[in-house]
């Protein structure tokens, strides 16, 4: 009896727990992936790499999937990364907000696009946001910052996105796929 | 569930990346004015972290190095070789420290010196490398079980085993964050060389920081002893930091002694605050413990 009314009901408890795992896949992935730089593996660059993870994270999921990276979380993602990352408070989820909202925007001609266009798409507007960051921080704390960890950060980027979007592409077709559940 | 229309939800939607932009905006001024509020919130933060990274830092080092019994297991002959020649040399050393300390007990009690008060000291691990693109700093973890109290803590200075790797800036009840020596922030007093030639050490967030102010008719020279210096009152004298070294005329810096690229352990050296403050430390942990009454 209660099985068959159950069909009426909707969804079963273990089906709408697969869907939720599968919406919270890109931001779970995300702020564990920024607490794993956290690790004492002396790795050079390594300060640099964790505001490349995070864009490639944000890139990648508001082009594919903006719906499981909502905007709130976004922010959320941005001031763990200030506070790990001893710069202002605020400063990278304004960032990184704006760079959801820029990848939104052009989300219609680079969704369907080839993997070479999105790479240099990234690689563009990462480089654009560490400027940003960089001219902000330097704004803020009144001091004329050195370029250099600007560089490897924008190198860690361009780098780092081809690793990350080979893993995510996975996911995106499997454990973060929402339509599959 | 609240069950909404599709253009009401629509217009929701598109309203929540402009409003969260608004509010980090906010947070970002919010942060200017109050200062402490970053500070509190990461020491918070650490708190929470520091026992996860420890959780996971264990397993991670000992597969990365091999320093478990393991790894050892496979060069124990050449490990015991190499501490057997290491403990004949350090033998002969110990007989000349022996030497040297009878001698230095004689000429203090000559001299009637007023001993430097020890510090208190306790050794935490290094849990976590939570180092900004423009920061150096490093989480360790510390024992709830110390009965020192995250204000003392602020303003302790933190060494490795072979020289001052920084100082505690933030602590909270499990975690400490402390700047390393190497941080743009960082400015520490130095003595140079035997007669202790004051300099300003800076950080230049790369790997050497670099000395400023020194006086020109001594200036620093290539292999000169840096050891801490007691103006201002931040940190106690004579603590080893580094070496002088020059990478390009006249722009010494410092090698420093401590490995800061590989910090395992630290030891927190809490020193007793007798020294006129003239550098206040800003205890930022609890108002209630003000530096004077700890004195």
């Amino acid at each position: 009896m209660a099985r068959r009314s159950g069909m009426r009901q909707g969804p079963s408890v273990w089906r709408r727990l697969d869907a939720a795992s599968r919406h919270a896949w890109p931001v779970f992935s995300t702020l564990f992936g920024l607490f794993l730089i956290g690790l004492p593996l002396g790795l050079p660059g390594q300060a640099e790499l964790r505001p490349a993870y995070a864009m490639a994270c944000v890139f990648f999921w508001s082009l594919y999937r903006p719906t499981s990276l909502p905007a709130p979380m976004v922010a959320v993602c941005g001031l763990l990364l200030d506070l790990l990352n001893l710069s202002s408070l605020g400063l990278w989820a304004v960032l990184l907000l704006l760079l959801q909202g820029t990848t939104l925007a052009a989300r219609r001609r680079l969704a369907p696009s080839g993997f070479l266009l999105n790479w240099a798409a990234f690689t563009a507007l990462s480089t654009a946001f560490s400027a940003l960051f960089w001219a902000m921080q330097s704004l803020l704390t009144l001091t004329l910052l050195t370029p250099i960890p600007l560089l490897v950060q924008i190198l860690c980027c361009a780098g780092v996105y081809p690793l990350l979007a080979a893993l995510f592409i996975r996911a995106h077709r499997g454990a973060a796929a929402a339509e599959l559940a | 569930m609240i069950r909404l229309s599709v253009p009401f939800r629509q217009a929701l939607s598109r309203l929540t990346l402009p409003v969260m932009l608004m509010l980090s905006l906010g947070i970002i001024l919010f942060g200017r004015a109050d200062q402490q509020l970053g500070d509190h919130m990461r020491a918070g933060l650490d708190d929470v972290l520091a026992p996860a990274y420890a959780a996971v830092a264990g397993p991670v080092e000992a597969l990365e190095h091999g320093t478990g019994a393991i790894g050892n297991l496979f060069n124990l002959a050449g490990q015991n070789a190499q501490l057997r020649a290491e403990n004949a040399k350090l033998l002969q050393w110990q007989a000349v420290a022996m030497a040297l300390e009878a001698q230095n007990d004689s000429l203090k009690s000559a001299l009637d010196y007023v001993p430097s008060p020890t510090p208190e000291f306790f050794t935490a691990p290094v849990v976590a490398d939570l180092g900004g693109v423009y920061a150096r700093s490093v989480l360790v973890s510390t024992e709830p079980g110390n009965a020192v109290s995250p204000a003392q803590l602020v303003g302790a200075v933190a060494m490795d085993g072979r020289g001052i790797a920084g100082r505690v800036v933030e602590a909270g009840n499990h975690s400490a964050r402390i700047l390393l020596i190497t941080d743009l922030n960082s400015r520490i007093p130095v003595g140079l060389g035997v007669h202790g030639a004051p300099a300003l050490m800076t950080g230049t967030n790369g790997p050497d920081p670099q000395l400023l102010y020194w006086s020109p008719g001594q200036p620093p020279a290539e292999g000169d002893m840096v050891l801490s210096s007691s103006a201002g009152g931040a940190f106690p004298p004579g603590l080893p930091i580094g070496v002088v070294h020059y990478s390009a005329q006249n722009e010494p810096e410092v090698l420093p002694l401590a490995d800061l690229d590989d910090l395992r352990l630290l030891r927190l050296f809490i020193y007793p605050t007798s020294q006129p403050e003239l550098t206040p430390i800003v205890k930022t942990a609890k108002p209630a413990a003000k530096p004077h009454k700890s004195g």
